[in-house]
């Protein structure tokens, strides 16, 4: 089973965690200015790249706090970890 | 006609002839009725050290361990967030005590109701736990001072390390899941009974 690391508890099996989708989503800064296609696609569109792709991640069933990750789409392996205070750190 | 007391009762009281019955190296004790406060709140901040100086004792800080007084243990769930444990104070009363301390600058609930205690005491303890749980229970990691929030069998606990042998643990389990967990233990337990 794949582990993954807590920026709070460490190294913990991936089924105490829960995916959150995309990171980095940020909320309209005028909501009710966007047309229908707009909202829409604030609400539904996501990356959906092969590669590293910034997701959030929640430890569900340890200290239930959310944090974001860099994740490899391709192969599952997570390149940075990182609670949501801390930027997201460059990928190449 | 007089009128009929209601006995209080925790989840875990019909398996008490079954967990008695357990082989002397695995020995499961239910605790009742233990008062738990859930404690959110800056600890950097005044209502941090407001708490401190009420408990008596720091707020852990290190993620996946647990401090005690006298009175009270206080184990850590999150950078902010705490359970307060007692088994001799009332939850009414550990509840108002903390929420004058905290006042206002934080949040204090009493929980007592949402989890049931047990006792996993005896040599062949962290085998029992091993066989439903993943963390590395190794005394060299997981000794007194360490609690873990993860899964054991299926049911989501809080474990604490009570000695530095493997041999004596507490855990907290949603009373939901209680029996389940007890019928659990019962079960892993069978390997290691002394005959
Ligand atoms: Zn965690």
């Amino acid at each position: 089973m794949q582990l993954i690391t807590c920026p709070y508890c460490g190294p913990r099996e991936e089924v105490e965690f829960h995916y959150g989708g995309q990171a980095h989503v940020a909320y309209p800064a005028d909501p009710s200015a966007l047309s229908d296609e707009e909202w829409a696609h604030y609400l539904f569109f996501r990356d959906n790249p092969r590669g590293p792709f910034a997701e959030r991640w929640v430890h569900a069933l340890g200290c239930r706090r959310w944090f974001n990750a860099v994740r490899d789409t391709a192969t599952y392996r997570f390149h940075h970890i990182y609670r949501l205070d801390e930027p997201k750190p460059e990928t190449t | 006609m007089t009128a009929e007391t209601l006995a209080r009762s925790g989840p875990l009281q019909q398996l008490t002839d079954r967990l008695a019955e357990l082989p002397r190296t695995v020995q499961v004790v239910p605790e009742s009725f233990v008062a738990m406060i859930d404690l959110r709140l800056d600890p950097a901040g005044a209502a941090g050290s407001d708490v401190v100086s009420y408990l008596g004792v720091d707020l852990p800080t290190t993620p996946s361990t647990w401090v005690e007084t006298d009175a009270v243990r206080v184990i850590w769930l999150g950078p902010d967030e705490w359970l307060v444990t007692s088994l001799s104070r009332t939850p009414q009363d550990l509840e108002a005590g903390l929420r004058d301390a905290v006042h206002g600058r934080g949040a204090v609930v009493d929980v007592s109701g949402q989890r049931t205690a047990l006792r996993l005491a005896g040599e062949h303890a962290r085998d029992v736990l091993s066989a439903g749980c993943a963390i590395d229970l190794h005394p060299r990691f997981f000794r007194r001072g360490a609690a873990v929030q993860t899964l054991l069998g299926l049911a989501s606990v809080v474990l604490l390390a009570l000695d530095d042998t493997g041999t004596s643990y507490h855990i907290l389990v949603r009373s939901s899941f209680a029996e389940y967990l007890a019928r659990w233990l019962l079960d892993a337990a069978i390997e290691h009974s002394d005959s």
